[in-house]
């Protein structure tokens, strides 16, 4: 009879999972189409562009790459950026993306599917974010199991804050690092589950590929270490600990030396330094663990004490040494950027071209609820879940966590980095809650009471199969009820292990009302979540669009930042090379002022010709102008970012000469008080200012302030008034309407007629919003000094001067 | 280059096409048409020494009132004239098209000027000269007296004749054959701004010079005195315009030109002043006839190869070789000096070298690629008194090192070689120990 019901008992669970295993593969199949669509939106709305600033940078590299090949790109001299410097592209670019998008467009081109470099590069990002949705089931998977896989998968399928980078068009690191750090943690969970040296190997690959994508390949080097020392101290060293870790020491860091990028400083620097010693005291353990099970106790305490004494002054020795090295090096060996990770205000107080990218300012408290919404509520119950039992996977999960939250505590960009551990977290907690709820429904089904143990089990799982056949329904609102069901499967066996255990939670069984309303409940909030994802995503607006604000907005200091949430939502949600408005009778109003200037540029300018500009728009001006550059992006060399921050700095004669010994011809500002953008050149002026004078002291920076704030109004400082970056945002304004007002500050400028005379105005976009002016030779002839003479020199007039501009009371 | 000019001078032969463009250019810089502007056209007979050595040297002259109502310097977007004779002082508006502007856009299109102003000057004349750089006196009525070096006369005049022997040293500006009389000049003075570059002093005044008005009696210090006082200057735009500013008309004079001299307190008397040699040599410089100079063929390449890369790799060893030659009214010449240097210049100069040169025009040097990379550019700045300047620059990016390009092996590095290859062999061997050997 036993032998009987344990066998049909054997084939109905055969039976189950493979039933469960067809069905979450089909779901993490919608998963990952969900994932990818989701992102779809701004192509719709928009078009297949790329968006932002760096991902144009990473497009152009690609067209390199895909032009001349991968040894061509990896000795790639850049003439064009960075004049007169150049920058070695090879040496200095994190290659993963680059490469990642390569190869597809490679393998789709012998696959002859004609696609260009722009299109694969757009839809980069969406299809790795499928990725991350499976590598984060398989991650959560090891954790918890399958349900809370599942769970967590469709999660991060729709997390705002990783959509916002993630989106068609979005080619940046993040696109692909994000599954590459979700999938290396899979697989040193996965090694350390089943010791296994092929998964160790396997994980150091991983490592490599995120090392190669991007700089956050740090936190991994830190993590796992951090991890491995919790699991020692805490007594849980193992065979499986010492194979998942010693191996991606060894191989990771040979691997990691073999990017360029990164070089030497895999073992050089202090980001790494942490992985090192663990590696040395996983060693000692093992030892310790090696020599214990082969001495008898009193000779190993005998041991211990020997070794202890020894090793206490070697390491003493080994420590001073390494902190004298460390100490010898002009930032204690650590850089700018890990330092403010350590000290959030180190940035602001000794870099300000650090401080000056939002993305590294710290977030705020809403953004938190804006970048992971409803999930910021469901972690905390994930976390205990995580200790019901604590496991070395699941410790891991918690350790991942803790780190994340601070992190991204510290700098906006690594909410990046949060957002899967909270996806994590909440697919264990909701599918924890699912699992207690429909236990307690099942337990309170009438019929269901008062069987005996055997034909308890027997019940439960025709009980489940229903269960099933029911969710399957419901599956379109919420996915998380199905990979509860799973999940629960996976748990069975290990149920049953101990009857105690059932007995247990038995009594932990909730009273059968509570749990259908509170899985309705958790059914709202799944659908909820769903929507609001959905509508963040829809309108994107919200969410790139709260991200790039904040970028923006934290350049923008202490300038009143005047925009309606709203419309500058709409502004941001587009690809911010294309923006668009929405009017008030509903009309759609696109400003395409930036891709203007930059056709124009390439259109009306000598090949060779330098453009300066400040360094946001470095990279597009080469990518799409086509036109060498003085600064971009990559701010690798502050005292140049400085000398260009300077010139915008400085009166007009000065910034002529600053630009005439760059060979600049033509200088580009971004000015958005017309339309009443906020994140122009005016608003980044600060910045400008503050990295100018940090080189180049005699910008001072109270010579723009009036009472600690940055103005233009009639309130402005003279300095301010006659800086360059004010004369050529302002050059002709008062003549769109009369009065000169500002938009994004609403005020009216302080000086409103002014004439150019080194630079003159040679393009100026449709909406103002970009406007380039070039340098004029210098004057043919020199003039006497004696009286003025009535009629001036012909050539120095503007083509356009107005009637009304006659009155200049700054010549 | 002869038949070159040949065809020139059959063109010039036949001037019934007068919008023919023989203007300034690069083949053949020296001016042929000319527009002289006269206050009346008496000046034609009394200047014609002047004019008939213009003639005679190939300038084709073209007199104007200078308020001919139909008066215009160019036609259709094309100038009409290489440059232009203000021989008229006391102008107050140019007649037709031409005014103020006009004749700086003249300039500014790289065309040649002479001004000569007198005690008449009008604003007008003062202010062209203002824009070029040159600051008349602005008193209307000073005259520039020396009572020392002025030329004697019959009768003891006021010594506003003066006899000028003060010249500028260069032989590119004034010929190579030294004036030994000293130049007649009566006129207004004329300042220079010190800190202007681009204007010379071609013949000043004597330290006991001033200027003031030799009527009437000296009630203030004269504004100008001593040698600061410019009596012939001349300007070089950075376009290579030339522009002569004399504040005497009559220094272009028949009568001047003629006469005999003797400066005051010296025993020697010339019979003809140094006037004539000291106007035609300054109008050959001013006319682009001598001291214009043009840089071509500036090549570099690799030592040893033929082609100009488009990339230099750091420590390259390089040639570099330009052609230098100079106008000398007829043909290029090869223009021979030994100081003309060449720079490969990043925001500061790595390289500085002198080229040396063949005695044909050709200057070339060869170099090695500082250890430094990035955009450099090869600059001839050359500029030298009364030269046309000189200055060319051509970029080209240096690269640093390909990955395949550094050392496979280095010496250095043995002994870490050594330890990987016997640390792998002991650890191999240590296993097939431990694993076997029990």
């Amino acid at each position: 009879m036993a032998d009987g019901e344990s066998s049909r008992e054997a084939t109905a669970r055969t039976l189950r999972n493979a039933f469960g295993n067809v069905f979450s593969f089909f779901i993490l199949l919608l998963i990952g189409i969900l994932a990818f669509s989701i992102r779809l939106f701004s192509v719709i709305k928009y078009e297949s562009v790329i968006h932002e600033f760096d991902p144009y940078f990473n497009y152009r590299v690609t067209q390199f790459l895909t032009k001349n090949g991968i040894y061509d790109f990896w000795n790639w001299f850049d003439d064009r950026t960075w004049y007169p410097l150049g920058r070695v592209i090879g040496g200095t670019v994190y290659p993963g993306l680059t490469l990642t998008a390569g190869t597809l467009w490679w393998l789709l081109n012998s696959l002859n599917i004609p696609l260009s470099v722009e299109t694969v590069c757009v839809f980069t990002a969406p299809i790795f974010s499928a990725f991350a949705s499976w590598a984060t089931y398989l991650l959560t998977k090891e954790v918890k199991g399958t349900g809370a896989g599942l769970t967590a998968a469709v999660l991060l399928a729709m997390v705002p804050s990783y959509i916002s980078r993630s989106v068609a068009g979005s080619y940046d690191n993040e696109a692909v690092a994000i599954f590459a750090l979700i999938f290396t943690f899979y697989l040193y969970i996965k090694t350390l589950n089943t010791g296994s040296l092929f998964y160790a190997t396997l994980n150091a690959l991983a490592y490599f590929y995120m090392v190669c994508s991007w700089g956050g390949y740090t936190f991994i080097i830190n993590l796992i270490p951090m991890h491995v020392l919790l699991c020692i101290v805490t007594g849980r060293y193992s065979s499986r600990l010492y194979i998942a870790y010693a191996p991606l020491v060894v191989l990771g860091t040979l691997l990691a030396a073999l990017v360029p990028v990164v070089g030497f400083n895999a073992v050089m620097t202090s980001e790494h330094f942490a992985s090192f010693l663990v590696f040395i005291i996983i060693h000692v353990v093992a030892l310790v663990y090696h020599v214990k099970g082969n001495l008898s106790p009193r000779m190993f305490k005998v041991a211990v004490t020997l070794v202890v004494s020894v090793g206490l002054v070697v390491c003493c020795a080994m420590i001073a040494v390494l902190i004298a090295l460390v100490a010898s090096s002009p930032t204690k060996g650590w850089s700018g950027r890990s330092l403010s990770l350590l000290d959030p205000t180190y940035a602001s107080k000794y870099i300000p071209i650090i401080a000056s990218v939002s993305e590294h300012q710290p977030p705020t408290w809403p953004s938190y609820f804006m970048d992971i919404n409803v999930l910021a509520f469901l972690v905390p119950a994930g976390i205990i879940a995580c200790f019901l039992p604590l496991s070395d996977a699941s410790s891991f999960a918690v350790l991942y966590i803790v780190t994340a939250v601070y992190f991204s505590g510290v700098m906006v960009r690594l909410m990046l980095v949060f957002a899967p551990a909270a996806c994590i977290m909440s697919g264990i907690a909701l599918s924890e809650a699912f699992n207690v709820l429909t236990r307690s429904i099942k337990f309170q089904l009438p019929g269901s009471s008062g069987i005996s143990q055997s034909g308890d089990t027997s019940m439960n799982t025709e009980g489940e199969q229903n269960d099933i056949a029911k969710t399957e329904k419901m599956d379109e609102t919420a996915k998380e009820r199905p990979s509860k069901k799973n999940k629960r499967k996976e748990k069975e066996p290990v149920v049953k292990a101990s009857i105690r255990s059932r007995i247990e939670r038995r009594l932990l069984v909730l009273p059968l009302e509570a749990s259908v309303i509170a899985i309705i409940l958790l059914v709202l909030l799944g659908a909820f979540y769903v929507k609001v994802a959905c509508k963040v995503d829809a309108a994107l607006n919200v969410h790139a669009l709260l991200t790039s604000t904040l970028e923006k907005s934290s350049r923008v200091g202490r300038w009143k930042l005047v925009h309606c949430v709203w419309a500058a939502a709409e502004a941001y949600s587009a690809p911010s090379i294309v923006l668009t408005t929405y009017s008030r009778e509903g009309g759609l109003h696109v400003f395409d002022d930036f891709r203007e200037a930059y056709a124009w540029l390439s259109h009306n300018t000598e090949v060779d010709d330098k453009v300066a500009s400040w360094w946001d728009y470095g990279y597009q001006t080469t990518a799409m102008a086509n036109r060498t550059v003085i600064v971009d992006n990559n701010t690798w060399n502050n005292t140049h970012i400085a000398t260009v921050g300077t010139a915008m700095s400085s009166p007009e004669k000065a910034a002529w000469e600053i630009f005439n010994s760059l060979d600049v011809k033509y200088v580009l500002v971004v000015f958005g008080g017309l339309v009443g953008y906020p994140s122009d050149d005016i608003n980044k002026f600060l910045w400008m200012v503050r990295i100018g004078g940090g080189v180049f002291p005699h910008i001072k920076e109270p010579d723009y302030l009036r009472d600690g704030q940055y103005r233009i109004d009639s309130q402005a400082t003279p300095t301010m008034l006659n800086c360059l970056m004010y004369k050529l945002s302002y050059y002709r304004f008062v003549e769109t309407d009369g009065k000169a007002f500002d938009r994004v500050r609403q005020t009216e400028i302080g000086k409103k007629y002014f004439k150019l005379t080194h630079f003159e105005e040679v393009f100026t976009t449709h909406h103002w919003m970009v406007r380039i002016y070039k340098l004029k030779p210098p004057k043919n002839r020199i003039r006497g000094k004696t009286k003025k003479s009535k009629s001036k020199a012909s050539s120095t007039s503007s083509p356009k001067r107005s009637g009304t501009g006659k009155r200049n009371p700054w010549h | 280059m002869g038949r070159n000019y040949f065809m020139i001078l059959t063109v010039l032969s036949v001037t019934l096409l007068p919008i023919l463009s023989l203007s300034f250019s690069t083949d053949s810089p020296t001016d042929r048409r000319l527009l002289v502007l006269l206050d009346d056209l008496s000046l034609k007979s009394s200047h014609s020494i002047f004019f008939n050595s213009l003639k005679s040297r190939g300038f084709d002259l073209d007199f104007k009132l200078a308020d001919d109502p139909k008066l215009a310097l160019q036609r259709y977007g094309q100038y009409l004239y290489d440059g232009l004779i203000l021989f008229s002082p006391s102008i107050e508006r140019f007649g037709g098209v031409v005014d103020l502007a006009a004749v700086l856009d003249f300039v500014d299109s790289g065309h040649d000027l002479i001004i000569a102003a007198d005690s008449s000057s009008s604003d007008l004349i003062k202010s062209v000269a203002t824009e070029c750089g040159v600051d008349f006196d602005e008193d209307p009525s000073a005259l520039v007296i020396d009572h020392k070096s002025y030329a004697v006369a019959e009768t003891e005049g006021d010594h506003t004749l003066i006899a000028a022997d003060d010249f500028i040293e260069s032989d590119v500006l004034l010929g190579k054959k030294k004036i030994e009389a000293p130049v007649l000049f009566k006129g207004i003075a004329h300042s220079l701004n010190a800190a202007n570059t681009l204007v010379l002093k071609v013949l000043s005044a004597s330290p006991l010079a001033y200027s003031a008005n030799p009527n009437s009696k000296l009630s203030s210090p004269p504004s100008l005195t001593g040698s600061s006082i410019s009596l012939v200057s001349v300007v070089q735009a950075r376009n290579n315009a030339r522009i002569m500013i004399t504040g005497s008309l009559d220094m272009f004079s028949n009568r001047f030109l003629r006469s005999s001299v003797q400066k005051a307190g010296s025993p020697r008397k010339y019979d003809k002043s140094g006037n004539e040699q000291f106007v035609t040599e300054l109008s050959k410089w001013v006319f682009h006839v001598r001291g214009h100079l043009k840089a071509v063929n500036l090549r570099h390449n690799k030592a040893g190869e033929k082609d100009e890369p488009a990339m230099y790799r750091i420590k390259d060893d390089l040639v570099f070789s330009v052609e230098i030659y100079e106008w000398s009214g007829k043909s290029w010449e090869p223009y021979v000096a030994n100081d003309v240097q060449v720079q490969l210049y990043m925001m500061s100069p790595y390289v500085l070298k002198t080229l040396s040169n063949d005695k044909k025009g050709l200057y070339h040097t060869s170099f090695k690629v500082p250890d430094v990379y990035g955009v450099f550019q090869f600059k001839v700045e050359y500029h030298r008194l009364g030269y046309t300047s000189l200055s060319l620059s051509k970029q080209i990016p240096v690269r640093p090192f390909r990955h395949n390009e550094y050392e496979r092996f280095i010496t250095a590095a043995f002994p870490y070689y050594g330890a990987s290859f016997t640390m792998m062999a002991g650890f191999f061997l240590f296993s097939f120990v431990y694993l076997y050997h029990k």
